[in-house]
């Protein structure tokens, strides 16, 4: 599961930041899309992997960590998750204006020279 | 220690509230936004003020403010903390956002939809980052920050604010993914989020996980140098703040130095001692001397008084960052004194360069933008132009005398505070011996090259801004006129007397920056504050009882 997950995060980042270097203003709000799914799974894997352990307490199971999984991971990857897609709805919102106001969607403005 | 209880929280809610309400009031009622929006930040710089009075009236150590924002304590909850440095930079957030708030006033508040919302929720996100003690928590708060800003660098609209702004904006959304995987590798090896209680456990970190801490350290820091404009994640930030709207600007130069803050903040307290001390501090100086030299370049090959405002700001950031570099408590003191005159004096200049743009531009070619040399016929020997005997407006005069002031204060010459920073700062420097505690850090060499670059990068300022000065007051050509509006012109001077009154009060105010720079670099007291900040009674649970060990 941990080489799963590992390979995932690095071929979303790896994706993102191809993305991001790319000169077309779509390409590059898909790459901080993908690099910010790969955070996100980061963030989520940091309190570690396990299967069948609650992050709150139920009555009945010991309060020790033996049998919880660490639940402060998974809310800090909720809030990076809205905010990352709330800032990412503004940058869409200035692509779009870039995009009416130079008639291209290069990164510069410059008209296609490729 | 009897702060009051609930004025640490103060400069964080009031923007809000005010922001709330000044959506609520709508576009129509333009004197009740401005009233709102102007009474605001002048309440949120009393509350800075306030703050700043209780801190320091404690002695030493200081006296620290700790806000428990759940009145839960400090590693499970958010905690707000004011010392010393916070409340200093509360104090010039507050100083700069009024002036801009009262500048704004003239034109730029009618420029486009929800200016004063933006500006109040950009100061609330500032003053938060300045106050929190929780690194996700700073998180939001860098959120909050750049998203107001996002909307304010916009401000006014046109090609130059969108191509800008989109670059601004990409850099930031890559910087925000950098800090969230610093903090998540630092949570994974400390396992807590509390600036404080990862100081308190940092010595404790296994030699195996001292590298993980400091991969993610060194991420963090690297967000913060983004957004501090280190050399070379810095190419965003001249064409950005140059296309912003002028009072916009102004606010943005203390924004750099929120990022600088934060270096300052967790730098000394996670490596002051112990294991890990001065990790990094090597590429903190080497990046803050690159700064300094690229900004100075960037100065000498540019005429455009508004990239002249921005690569000042890189000039001053990369001062900041290298003195920080040094690991020493008196260059930090002068460091932090410097750091209020060059952020003052650059949101003065950003005033200035639209100010100084407008003169002459009936019938002569806008010289802002064009950055080639004036024409033959803008001669001042033209017969057609008799220069002599032309009214002077009062105006224009106060303008150029406005301007030289604040060149003065940039560049760092007498007799402004601009002057007595540096030659502090360089004092610092200089007096560092070998047998210190921080020679192994910065050797002499990084010394003297801190002092050469300083004095360059202040001659570069004065030579391009005397070029400014030159074109645009002197050769101008056509009539010489500026229409300065009062609030324009009261602002600029309200600002330039706060320089001058950080010059008359030097002494109190150095006083006050080496109290907070031996705080810095001796944190124990501040993490033990904030970690034995214990929660209130509330209403409904009278007594907070310890869970009693069987």
């Amino acid at each position: 599961m941990e080489v799963l997950l590992a390979l995932v995060i690095g071929v979303f980042g790896g994706a993102g930041v191809w993305l991001v270097l790319r000169p077309r203003t779509f390409q590059v709000v898909m790459g901080l899309t993908l690099l910010s799914y790969a955070v996100n799974l980061f963030i989520f894997s940091v309190g570690g992997l396990f299967l069948d352990k609650p992050p709150l307490v139920t009555p009945g199971l010991p309060t020790d960590l033996e049998h919880y999984t660490d639940p402060l991971p998974q809310a800090l990857v909720l809030t990076a998750i809205v905010i990352g897609f709330a800032t990412t709805a503004l940058f869409l919102v200035v692509l779009l204006a870039s995009r009416g106001l130079s008639g291209t969607d290069h990164v510069d403005g410059a008209r296609d020279e490729s | 220690m009897d702060f009051m209880p609930h004025l640490v929280v103060v400069p964080v809610v009031l923007p809000l509230i005010a922001a709330a309400l000044l959506i609520l009031l709508g576009e129509k009622r333009r004197r009740a936004r401005v009233l709102v929006n102007i009474g605001a930040t002048l309440a949120g710089l009393l509350a800075a003020l306030a703050i700043l009075w209780q801190v320091d009236s404690g002695g030493e150590p200081a006296a620290i403010g700790v806000y428990l924002a759940a009145n839960w304590e400090a590693p499970f909850g958010i905690v707000l903390v004011a010392d010393r440095l916070s409340a200093l930079m509360l104090v010039l957030a507050g100083i700069v956002g009024l002036f801009a708030a009262v500048y704004a006033e003239a034109a730029w508040a009618r420029g486009g939809m929800y200016f004063h919302p933006l500006f109040q929720l950009q100061l609330m996100g500032l003053n938060g980052a300045f106050l929190t003690g929780d690194l996700f928590n700073l998180f939001v708060f860098f959120e909050v920050m750049l998203a107001a800003s996002y909307g304010l660098q916009l401000h006014g609209s046109g090609w130059p604010r969108v191509r800008s702004g989109l670059h601004y904006i990409a850099v930031n959304l890559l910087a925000s993914s950098l800090f969230l995987i610093g903090l998540a590798v630092l949570y994974g090896v400390m396992g807590t989020l509390s600036m404080a209680d990862i100081a308190a456990k940092l010595a404790s970190v296994p030699g195996s996980d001292r590298g993980m801490l400091h991969a993610g350290a060194a991420i963090l820091a690297v967000a913060f140098l983004i957004k501090a404009a280190a050399w070379p994640l810095n190419a965003w930030l001249v064409p950005a703040y140059t296309a912003a709207s002028a009072p916009v600007a102004a606010l943005f130069a203390v924004m750099t130095k929120v990022g600088v803050y934060i270096l300052v903040r967790l730098w000394t307290l996670l490596f002051s001692d112990g294991p890990s001390m001065n990790f990094g501090s090597d590429v903190l100086l080497y990046a803050g001397l690159a700064t300094i030299a690229f900004g100075v370049l960037g100065l000498m090959a540019t005429l455009r008084p508004g990239r002249i405002a921005g690569y000042s700001i890189l000039v001053s950031s990369g001062t900041l960052l290298a003195a920080l570099g040094m690991g020493n408590a008196a260059v930090t003191s002068a460091a932090l004194f410097y750091m209020l005159s060059a952020t003052m004096a650059v949101s003065v200049l950003f005033l200035f360069v639209e100010l100084v743009g407008r003169i002459g531009k009936d019938g002569q070619p806008d010289l802002v933008g064009v950055d080639d040399e004036p024409s033959e016929d803008t001669n001042l020997d033209d017969e057609e132009l008799p220069l002599v005997g032309q009214a002077f407006p009062i105006s224009l005069a106060l303008l150029g005398l406005g301007f030289i002031a604040a060149g003065l204060l940039v560049a760092g010459l007498p007799p402004f505070s601009g002057f007595i920073a540096k030659v502090s700062l360089l004092q610092a420097v200089l007096a560092i011996q070998p047998g210190d505690k921080a020679s192994d850090v910065a050797s002499q060499s990084a010394a003297f090259w801190i002092v050469g670059l300083v004095l360059f990068a202040g001659l570069a300022t004065m030579v391009s801004l005397a070029r400014t000065g030159i074109r645009h007051f002197w050769s101008t050509g056509g009539r010489l006129t500026s229409q300065v509006k009062i609030v324009e012109g009261a602002s600029v001077l309200g600002l330039l007397f706060a320089c001058a009154l950080l010059t008359v009060f030097a002494e109190p105010v150095l006083r006050y920056t080496n109290a907070a720079a031996a705080d810095l670099h001796a944190p124990q007291p501040y993490v033990n504050t904030v970690l034995a900040t214990r929660p209130r009674p509330g209403p409904t649970r009278s007594v907070y009882v310890e869970e009693e060990a069987p």
